[in-house]
This record gives C-alpha cells, structure tokens and sequence, in this order.
C-alpha cells in the first residue's frame, strides 16, 4: 500500500498495517509525539489498533522540551 | 511603501494568541509588535530568572517579575500600537477557550514536550478550525539547514525536531531566536494568506 507520511509518499509491502507497525518500521521512537491519521488525533492507546490504510495521510510529529 | 501600508493595516486588525513567554513566546510577541499586529493574548506562569537572560526577550533588572508584565513593558518600548491581553497563570482545559478562542492564530510557546503534546491535542480537538504553530527541536548550535517547518493540515511544527539532552545540548540564544522567528514568520504566512491551507 501507498501512504503519505509527513507529506511523502510511502510504500508498504502488502496491505493495511497498524499506526504502531507504521513507526516501528519508519524509527519513530520518541516518547512525546502528535500523530494524526487523515487529518483526526489519534492517542496513544489507539496505536496498536488503528489501521492505516491505501491512499491515507499519516503526520507523525516529534515534540522536544524546550521553548 | 504601499505594499508595507496595507500589510500593516491588515495585520493591525489580527490577534495572535501566545502560550508560554520564555524563549520562543517572549521573541515571537517582540517580532509580531514590530509587524504591527493589532492584538496580542500571552498566557505565562513563570518570573524572569537570570538563567532566562541568555536567550528570553528580559532584561537583568527584570529578575523575579512574571514575565507577562515584565514583557509587556518591553513591547509597549517598541510600540504601543498592539493591544495586550495578559495572563499571569497556567493555560489548562478550563481556560484555554476563554483565553485563545478570539485568536487568528495561536503560538505554541511552552517549555517542556508534554505541556505541547497536551496543548496540541487540546487545540486540535476544541479550537481546530485556528492555525497553531509549534516549536519543537530548539537546542544547540550551527547546522541552521537541520531546522524545518512541517505543516499537517492547521498545524504548523518549526524546528528540528530532533532528540537532544539538555546537559549535553544545551538551548543557545541564536538558535531559540532562529525558530521564533521562524513562528513569526509563518503567523505573517498565515495572516497574509487568504487561500485556506492545504489538509
């Protein structure tokens, strides 16, 4: 399947994969992150559970202390 | 001297929101003052310290005034143009939508990831429909290329985002004032803007 993650264009080999199989592959490892799914917040419970899927938009952002 | 006229007439009916007044919110209000924004909400818990002075928009005589005052003194130096709506406390879930709902755009300012994880998710689900831009990767030095802008839909994310340790890598003035002003930069992107931003 086809994506796009953080503007990009990303190919998964096979089909639907869960948002946490997603950073996993991709090395999104940090502890505070904003992730949205097709433009909607996704917590972080939802992680393992939620499926993403051909053709959707996947922002995963980092958040670092400091301002 | 046209272009910057109707600039400024433009932005002089916008209000901006800030939360936090430390590195980046203290730089921000000072460069959105100076464009001309005719109304500013800053929302701040915390005093000046003298560790604040090595990057925070303060003076040392400012030590142990919160900084919403004291940072309202040193905008109303540069000009008295801009409308400032000050508050002295936390932004939580009780009153941020009093605080930021009459805002244009609103600045995300804070200090530590977890207050922005949370202001994030609290803008996105009750105030979505307001642009928020955030800093995150503010620490160290040199490479200015590393720093970016990623844009999701109503949000906006400057910095480099990138793991550092405050021991190791500490917050240096030039790179705090790069990432404010790179907020500023992309509130006047906003405001100027009149086409709605891409999802």
């Amino acid at each position: 399947m086809t994506i796009t993650l953080n503007n990009r264009k990303e190919t998964f080999p096979g089909g639907p994969m869960t948002i946490a199989r997603v950073m996993e592959e991709k090395s999104f490892h940090f502890k505070m992150l904003i992730v949205k799914l097709n433009g909607n917040i996704i917590s972080k419970e939802a992680f393992a559970s939620t499926l993403v899927e051909n053709g959707d938009r996947l922002d995963i952002i980092h958040l670092i202390s400091g301002g | 001297m046209k272009v910057k006229e109707n600039i400024r007439a433009l932005l002089a009916k916008k209000c901006v929101g800030i939360a936090g007044a430390g590195g980046l919110g203290s730089n921000v209000a000072s460069a959105l003052v100076r464009s001309g924004l005719g109304h500013l909400v800053i929302a701040d818990h915390d005093t000046v310290s003298r560790e604040n002075l090595d990057r925070q928009f303060f003076f040392a005589d400012q030590e142990g005034r919160p900084k919403v005052y004291a940072l309202q003194d040193n905008l109303q130096r540069i000009s008295s143009g801009t409308r400032l709506t000050l508050f002295y406390g936390s932004v939580t879930a009780r009153n941020a939508r009093e605080l930021f709902s009459c805002c244009h755009v609103v600045v995300e300012a804070f200090d530590m990831a977890a207050e922005k994880e949370w202001f994030a998710t609290w803008m996105t689900e009750n105030l979505s429909h307001i642009p928020l831009v955030m800093g995150s990767g503010i620490a160290g030095w040199g490479h200015s290329d590393k720093l970016r802008v990623q844009r999701s839909g109503n949000l906006y994310v400057c910095g480099h985002q990138l793991d550092t340790h405050e021991t190791e890598v500490p917050l240096m003035a030039p790179r705090v004032g790069l990432v404010a002003m790179m907020q500023a930069d992309i509130v006047l992107e906003i405001l100027l803007t009149t086409k709605a931003p891409s999802q």
